[in-house]
């Protein structure tokens, strides 16, 4: 779940790591009152979940208080990259001597949290590594040992910062470390921490994402921060009104899994393929063999005949979708039978003839020899494992689309 | 031979009671492997499949004469998963297959680096665990012994797989080609896993069986990067040969989308299908494009790797 900067701001300030005195508001008018309490410059940026904020006209300086308001007003009334602002920070401007990146990460080859710092701070770290990586540390902490400041101290003095900045930026990096364990973060990052010209260091913006994996403990924390159980885990992403059908068929009914995307997809072989990595092979090679799938689909855990059912509708009933291909790696958990039970029971109901609308049906494994009866009963073309993954996506676009390429 | 099970191997069950527990406990005992007990707190005295059931690990190793068994399949909430792989760890289990999926990073870390400091070795978590043919089997892999029989049968390839269905599907490849499998491992599909691929090399390097490696992967990590490393800096006498699935996830529309598996999401250049495809390729590890072509090209390196 990712966190709006005024947030991220906040579980920075929590783990007492310093911070502006900012305020967040919805109200334009209210962003004057606040720039009135700051009284003097202000910068006033849109709190959207989606980069490019500068660029796109959502962070605007504003000398006086009705310049704050002012401001406010056409940022609340901004759209960025498709996202309306939450509402709007209202930052004092700080007068700023040099900025500082810190931030930390998983690193999933380690298996560690890994802390980042460089002296070359409010710009992307990717960028600054590539380009200057002697002015990037790096440093694995343990999520087992007893965390201490000496550790963040290293990774500062490897991006070659000494002085009073190193001894003012340490405290500040082993909070944030101890913060991204504490609060099951998946990314948490200060860019920049600034150094201001009386000597102090400030965090000017946070960016924090929390796994959501963590959420179900991380409870008191979101709540804290007013986030609703209906805000979920806030993906951006927009679901297409397939995606929506098939997660709610899913949704009605505990037994398995089905899944299934279309977003990115738009041709017209139809998808019914199994489980995780069975999919990724069976999409390639729908593709590679020039094939155009209509979407993604994935079935696991032993459905019911009517979640294996409701997935083969809802593909069936996209547009330019005639015919599906139903294919699987070997199966032990998930039985063949039943897939073949819901596939041929969506094209009953929609009224298409099971052997027409079937391109090819390709699953082997648990309860087969069952399953094969009921494809030949209908007509219906199968393979066993005996014809590959491949062999059987390149008959599904032959019979669909014309020849394989 | 075979890595990390053999005959002997005795583990226990943590969960046991949870439903698909009860079935894989089914499916391990009818595949011969020695089940000698299962923990779920609360449910001290029952049996699963004549399995006895008790309430902590301590109580079992008691049961069973002060014997600490080898190994324990975690099929426990991941709320509750730190704890239980922690249980175990604390009572000397040496070999730990986690399947539970979804469980934080946090704690898949914590796991993994108490296991390393024990001499421990986790394989998953989100895994069906390992089998090794015709001898013993620990987890879900390959399911009823029925069915792990058809498409496991005993040989001298080595396969780990990011997907434990991809495992049986690829080992059932090599099973029909006549070559059979040595030790098959369903590593897991999360962003932080026990046993990455160049973790488990040492492993198979060592068993005489294993003539030839495959492996099954997928976008999102860095551990392709990890294994391309070891072989140039291990003189391995296996020839590795690897499939990718997902390349379609290079598209641009599919940018920041994950499918699969959890691990799947490209966080960067270096976890898309191509660059990983071309450093396994610098390695020396050929790239199929089809799980059919596998076969065939194993019995090539073989064949080379024992001409030299």
């Amino acid at each position: 779940m990712r966190f709006f900067e005024y947030e991220a701001r906040e579980i920075v300030k929590r783990a007492g790591i310093p911070v502006t005195d900012y305020g967040f508001t919805t109200d334009a008018a209210e962003a004057k009152t606040i720039a009135e309490r700051i009284g003097g410059p202000t910068v006033i940026k849109s709190q959207v979940l989606t980069g490019g904020r500068m660029k796109a006209g959502g962070v605007k300086f504003a000398d006086t208080p009705d310049e704050a308001q002012a401001h406010a007003a056409d940022i609340l009334k901004l759209e960025i990259n498709g996202h309306e602002p939450r509402g709007v920070l209202v930052d004092p401007k700080a007068d700023v001597k040099q900025e500082y990146y810190m931030g930390v990460v998983w690193d999933g080859a380690a298996k560690k949290p890994l802390m980042l710092f460089s002296d070359m701070g409010g710009i992307d770290i990717e960028q600054v590594a590539e380009e200057h990586p002697d002015h990037v540390g790096r440093g694995h902490f343990s999520t087992l040992h007893p965390f201490s400041d000496f550790m963040a101290k290293q990774v500062i003095a490897d991006a070659g910062v000494t002085g009073k900045a190193l001894q003012r930026c340490t405290p500040i990096l082993a909070r944030l470390a101890q913060l991204f364990l504490d609060n099951d973060m998946i990314l948490a990052e200060i860019n920049p921490i600034a150094e201001l010209q009386d000597g102090s260091f400030v965090a000017l913006d946070a960016h924090m994402e929390m796994e959501n994996e963590g959420m179900g403990r991380q409870k008191a924390l979101i709540k804290a921060l007013g986030i609703g159980a209906e805000e979920g885990t806030r993906e951006t992403y927009v679901p297409s009104a397939f995606e929506e059908a098939v997660h709610a068929v899913d949704a009605a009914d505990h037994r398995g899994v089905i899944q299934g995307k279309d977003n990115g997809f738009d041709g017209n072989i139809g998808l019914i393929i199994g489980a995780g990595g069975g999919s990724l092979t069976l999409t390639d090679a729908v593709r590679q063999q020039g094939g155009k799938p209509a979407n993604y689909s994935e079935i696991g855990g032993n459905p019911s005949v009517a979640k294996a059912c409701g997935l083969a509708k809802a593909v069936l009933q996209k547009d330019g979708v005639e015919k599906i291909a139903v294919m699987m790696s070997i199966v032990s958990n998930t039985r063949v039978d039943i897939v073949a039970r819901g596939v041929i029971k969506a094209c009953l109901e929609l009224g298409k003839d099971p052997a027409e609308t079937i391109a090819i049906f390709r699953i082997p494994g648990a309860w087969e020899d069952e399953g094969f009866k009921i494809l030949d009963k209908y007509g219906i073309e199968y393979c066993d494992r005996s014809v590959s993954l491949w062999e059987a996506a390149g008959r599904a676009v032959e019979k669909i689309q014309g020849a394989a390429a | 031979m075979s890595i990390l099970i053999n005959k002997d191997t005795t583990f226990i069950i943590q969960g046991i009671t949870g439903r698909e527990a009860i079935n894989l406990t089914r499916e391990c005992l009818d595949y011969g492997s020695k089940i000698v007990g299962g923990v779920t707190p609360g449910r001290k005295g029952r049996e699963v499949h004549g399995v006895p059931v008790f309430d902590t690990i301590a109580q079992l190793v008691e049961h069973n004469g002060g014997v600490v068994p080898d190994g324990s399949v975690v099929t426990v909430p991941p709320a509750g998963t730190k704890d239980a792989v922690f249980e175990a760890l604390y009572a000397g289990i040496k070999t730990i297959v986690i399947v539970t999926e979804r469980i934080p990073r946090r704690d898949v870390a914590a796991m993994v680096e108490l296991a390393d400091l024990n001499g421990a070795r986790i394989i998953g978590p989100n895994c069906l665990g390992l089998i090794v043919p015709g001898v013993a089997k620990m987890g879900g892999i390959g399911g009823p012994a029925k069915n792990a029989a058809q498409a496991y049968q005993p040989g001298n390839v080595g396969v780990m797989s990011r997907s434990g269905g991809m495992t049986t599907e690829i080992s059932s490849t090599l099973t029909a080609a006549g070559l059979g499998v040595s030790t098959a491992v369903s590593i897991g599909g999360d962003a932080i896993i026990g046993s990455t691929y160049a973790e488990l090399m040492p492993y198979f390097e060592a068993d005489e069986q294993t003539q030839a490696i495959v492996i099954y992967t997928e976008p999102g990590g860095r551990m392709e990067a990890q294994l391309a490393a070891w072989v140039k800096e291990n003189n391995s006498r296996l020839p590795i040969i690897a499939f990718m699935a997902g390349k379609f996830m290079d598209d641009d529309e599919m940018q920041g989308m994950s499918f699969g598996h959890a691990g799947t999401i490209v966080e960067g250049k270096e976890d898309s299908a191509t660059e990983k495809i071309a450093r396994l390729e610098e390695a020396g590890i050929p790239v199929v494009e089809r799980i059919d072509e596998i076969p065939a090209l194993v019995k090539q390196k073989i064949a080379e790797r024992s001409a030299a």
